[in-house]
């Protein structure tokens, strides 16, 4: 029940207003991301205002106020991806998958993300699905990920 | 034929290239040939040359196995533990089979990553056997907090994240400042664009890095210590989190450490994805929970940082080089390097350049050697352009400046900086003015907003860069961005807006003739910008005549039959290259064909 642990979660922080980042990380963990009533619950147990912790909440790229696809694109948009064509790998991700950074597809497979550098950039073009590097990537070898990523039902299967 | 490891290198690189498969059927084939007993199978951190990954390394017999692929361990096992021969369809070149044969090797001294590529860095027996932790015995039992600031000092370790500050300095400042409770604070918030020293040193050596940060706390009087680690290094938060128990477990943290009295313990922080929590303010602001804006400064860190102590921060590499002073001592240190930069530096290599990876140097090499020696120069016939050191703070040097020494001062001397090590190759086809444009997104978008020459002043830049690759650029554009980098340079609060504005100045210093040729011609010479591009040909050998070109093709440019090859139609052609994105042959080509 992972309502249940969320809020066991937030509650071994309160009065912590240090740890509301490491708070915040964790009701995304459980939920997939930071809802307006989780960002309330934080702010009730950790003894600060909501605005505060919307602050945090919007200030790092990492946290989402929207659910998240079953899979999470990440790609770089580093230097090296960029000089080896990551504009290309966008293109192609934007046009497969029929949405912009930011969103998620309409059947809930697929949430797309860029980030800045994954720190692989000896295997430029590169993204992470999930918890997955996907490296050298072609228009090609991107649509064959997906495909295999479609195939699955959650994202550790 | 007993007595062997088998190193395979399970960084993350080689790990997405097939390592853990080949660790897997490498100890079956292994088990199957009845020297489980004989042969000791070791995952370690990377061993530098992610291109060729999966690496495989056997000892002692020094032999370097490239690119090997989990069909390839039954053969490893077979023709070389059991019967003693060297497989040499997998060596590097047909003549290299050990590391120092292999010039990628050859021309470097890994001292700091001496351990990475070698050892299991989730044992901390692995570590210890190799000397591991002696260096923060000798400072507990042996030195007084002064006499280790003064090895710092001595041997001349200069900041690796960026600026180069010298550590014993800034040891000093910490050591020096009144207070009872003192924090040491490893930044680990590796945000430049291809720099991975960082993750690579805390995959593959974690306990260095805890080492060095515990000897720091001695040396100032710290006890407790943060490591700020990036959320999108997930493998080096791990095994930063098996260290951490491992070094508690052996007593080289927690309280009274070695019966000396001394209490030191280190707390992970996780960030959230922003790359200004790098700049030492933001990041003691993001430990505390807050959003990662920056202060000015001063108080420095060193007199009031993390909940108003007294903060020493350091970056990984440079607290990873701390046990190096103390056990090799701060003359021997001192002797690699420069007149003014000591030691040696972790360098990132990417981009168009053969041999990508992790490589080490003594500071002072020439871009030449870390660039051709190293890393085999630039792939496909291509011409070297450009080299990019140094992130969104640095600069891009031009290829005759390839003799240049690697060291802080000349490479500021030169528009670029040492940074955290990130080096870029830049082959002909690439476009200055779009990378600068490139930088500025980057830094455009991670500015907090706190200070109006950032907020405001990089945007600025950042358009006039957009017109300009647009064709919409103006003759007076050049003059205003030099007014405008000026007054960022000058005015920003923190290092991030100071620094954000050197990838154009020196792209205008190298190459104002390729922004003279978008302002004036309207050509992009490299045919990156879109707009000012040529149309897109196909080549006809390449092409299959799949048709999903036409299908895509909005101006209906593209055309031909499923029986023989497409073509585009250049007056029709509109250059918005959803062709070249959708052909799954590559058969589609910028401009035309040479």
């Amino acid at each position: 029940m992972p309502a249940r642990d969320t809020e066991d979660r937030v509650e071994d922080h309160a009065g912590r207003p240090d740890q509301l980042i490491r708070t915040l990380q964790q009701v995304q963990e459980e939920s997939g991301y930071v809802s307006e009533e989780s960002e309330q619950r934080v702010a009730d147990a950790l003894g600060i205002s909501i605005g505060r912790v919307h602050g945090v909440v919007t200030f790092y790229h990492l946290f989402r106020t929207r659910p998240p696809g079953r899979h999470t694109i990440r790609l770089c948009l580093g230097t090296a991806c960029h000089v080896l064509g990551a504009d290309r790998i966008l293109a192609t991700l934007e046009d497969e998958l029929r949405i912009s950074v930011g969103q998620t597809t309409e059947d809930g497979l697929f949430s797309l993300e860029i980030v800045r550098c994954l720190g692989t950039c000896s295997l430029a073009p590169v993204m992470m699905v999930n918890e997955d590097v996907h490296g050298r990537l072609t228009p090609e070898k991107v649509r064959r990920v997906l495909r295999i990523y479609a195939r699955r039902k959650g994202p550790s299967e | 034929m007993s007595g062997r490891e088998v190193l395979v290198c399970s960084g993350t690189a080689c790990r997405s290239a097939g390592a853990l498969d080949v660790h897997a059927k490498l100890a079956a084939a292994v088990e199957a040939a009845g020297l489980a007993d004989e042969v000791v199978l070791t995952g370690t951190g990377c061993a530098g040359p992610c291109a060729r990954g999966p690496i495989v390394q056997i000892l002692p017999d020094d032999v370097l196995y490239v690119q090997v692929s989990p069909e390839d361990a039954e053969e490893i096992v077979r023709e070389h533990l059991v019967e003693g021969h060297i497989v040499s369809r997998l060596l590097w070149s047909e003549d290299a089979a050990s590391p120092s044969e292999v010039p990628f090797f050859a021309h470097q001294r890994k001292t700091v990553l001496a351990n990475s590529g070698v050892v299991d860095p989730e044992r901390i027996d692995a570590y210890e056997s190799r000397g591991g932790y002696a260096a923060l015995k000798r400072a507990l039992t042996d030195m007084t907090p002064e006499e280790i600031v003064e090895a710092v000092l001595a041997a001349g370790l200069r900041g690796r994240g960026g600026a180069g500050f010298p550590t014993g300095r800034k040891w000093r400042f910490t050591l020096d400042a009144p207070g009872a409770i003192k924090y040491v604070v490893c930044n680990a918030d590796e945000g430049d664009p291809g720099a991975f020293m960082d993750r690579a040193l805390l995959e593959g050596d974690p306990h260095a890095v805890i080492e060095g940060m515990a000897i720091a706390a001695r040396a100032i009087g710290a006890q407790h210590g943060f490591v700020y680690v990036r959320a999108e290094y997930p493998l080096a938060i791990s095994h930063l989190k098996t260290a951490l128990a491992q070094a508690r477990d052996r007593g080289w943290l927690g309280r009274d450490v070695l019966g000396t009295g001394f209490d030191f313990d280190v707390e992970l922080r996780i960030g959230a994805g922003a790359f200004v929590c790098g700049e030492e303010t933001a990041l003691l602001a993001s430990i505390e929970g807050r959003r990662g804006a920056p202060r000015p400064r001063p108080p420095f860190p060193a007199r009031s940082g993390l909940y108003g102590r007294p903060t020493l921060i350091n970056n990984v590499e440079t607290l990873a080089n701390v046990p190096v002073v103390l056990r090799d001592g701060p003359e021997a240190y001192a002797s690699v390097g420069t007149a003014s930069s000591k030691g040696t530096k972790v360098f990132a290599l990417a981009g168009q350049i053969r041999n990508t990876g992790l490589v080490e140097v003594p500071i002072g090499t020439t871009l030449r050697e870390l660039v051709f020696d190293i890393g085999g120069g630039v792939p496909d016939g291509r011409r070297l352009k450009a080299i990019q050191i140094g992130g969104p703070s640095g600069g891009c040097l031009p290829a005759d400046l390839l003799d240049v020494p690697i060291d802080y001062e000349s490479l500021t001397e030169h528009g670029a900086i040492m940074g955290s090590g990130g080096v870029i190759v830049l082959d002909d086809t690439a476009c200055m003015v779009s990378v600068a444009r490139f930088f500025l997104d980057f830094t455009a978008s991670e500015s907090c907003g706190k200070c109006l020459p950032c907020r405001v002043g990089i945007p600025t830049m950042r358009d006039i860069l957009v017109r300009i690759t647009e064709g919409n650029g103006a003759p007076e554009d050049l003059d205003r961005l030099r007014e405008l980098a000026r007054l960022v340079k000058s005015s920003a609060l923190c290092g991030l807006g100071q620094t954000a504005p050197n990838p154009v100045l020196s792209t205008l210093r190298y190459f104002e003739d390729e922004y003279r040729a978008h302002i004036e011609d309207r050509i992009c010479p490299s045919g990156v910008c879109t707009t000012l591009a040529q149309a897109f040909t196909i080549d006809p050998e390449a092409c299959k005549a799949c048709g999903k070109c036409a299908a895509v093709c909005p101006s209906g440019a593209a055309h031909g039959t499923p029986d023989e090859t497409y073509t585009i139609d250049e007056t029709l052609c509109v250059r918005c290259g959803a062709c070249f994105v959708a052909c799954p042959f590559d058969a589609v080509i910028r401009g035309a064909r040479s």
